[in-house]
């Protein structure tokens, strides 16, 4: 629990930087959005922060090689690839993921965000109970 | 410097989210498994991060412009449509079958594992999918 509060800070301090130095809301799935359909002097600090992801995914897998293990546990690859597009398409649809609705838009105390974020837990309950059943672990 | 911003923020985003757990999938399916053994670290994770997000946000909403920009790039919308809700419930389905979000999902590219590949191909897939569809009905 005292990580996930420390990994939490982190995340609230990375969040509140790009709100404070460029005034962008840290919202991944719009992030991402907005890199795949590029428009002039929108792209590049999209780009910047997909590879800061990436570039932290690396130094993670040298310092917390654990962090990528539960991959495989009990998911196939078509469950990756249903729960892909279902995520890919249902961000884009709701405007938002984890870290636009359910941390940068609770903090600004946003309805929208408060009801997307309770929307999206319900419903990741609601799957996780039949991944559960079907697949016979987390 | 705006595009050094954003690739800093990512990397500190990633290791805020590996060091709580949240690259780890069955960290974030027990969460969303209410009635198993239920593993509160995400919860943590929201709370650490909200928690630093809100006071700073409250501290520099007043300013007239971030550092580096001459505007804030806030979300206006207001309107609590269908929209919102269907896609918060199709993202939370997606996020709960393979406990993952699209946060999580880029950092773990580094893991160079071909499920993850997998997930993140199908959520851009998801994503040009929903493109496509938005401008055929608007």
């Amino acid at each position: 629990m005292m990580f996930a509060l420390i990994g939490g800070s982190i995340i609230g301090i990375a969040v509140s930087l790009m709100l404070a130095f460029n005034g962008r809301v840290t919202g991944i799935s719009g992030i991402i959005s907005g890199a795949l359909s590029p428009k002039i002097d929108d792209f590049s600090w999209r780009f910047l922060f997909i590879l800061g992801l990436i570039s932290g995914g690396f130094i993670l897998r040298w310092t917390h090689p654990e962090a990528f293990l539960s991959l495989d546990l009990h998911s196939q690859t078509s469950d990756y690839m249903i729960a892909g597009f279902l995520v890919g398409f249902g961000t884009l649809l709701g405007n938002g993921c984890t870290s636009g609705h359910g941390v940068c838009g609770i903090s600004r105390l946003s309805l929208r965000s408060i009801i997307s974020t309770i929307t999206f837990i319900f419903f990741g309950i609601i799957s996780v109970i039949i991944f559960k059943a079907m697949r016979g672990g987390l | 410097m705006k595009n050094f911003i954003s690739f800093l923020v990512g990397v500190i985003f990633a290791i805020g989210l590996g060091l709580s757990g949240m690259t780890q999938t069955h960290v974030v399916r027990g969460f969303l498994d209410l009635f198993g053994t239920w593993n509160l670290n995400l919860m943590g994770v929201m709370i650490g991060a909200i928690g630093v997000h809100s006071i700073v946000y409250h501290m520099i909403k007043h300013r007239s412009s971030p550092l580096l920009d001459t505007k804030f790039h806030l979300p206006s919308k207001k309107d609590i449509d269908a929209r919102l809700i269907i896609g918060a419930a199709l993202f939370g389905i997606g996020w709960g079958w393979a406990g993952i979000c699209p946060g999580p999902a880029l950092v773990s590219l580094a893991s160079g594992k071909i499920s993850i590949m997998t997930f993140v191909g199908s959520m851009i897939v998801g994503m040009f999918v929903f493109k496509a569809v938005e401008k055929k009905i608007t």
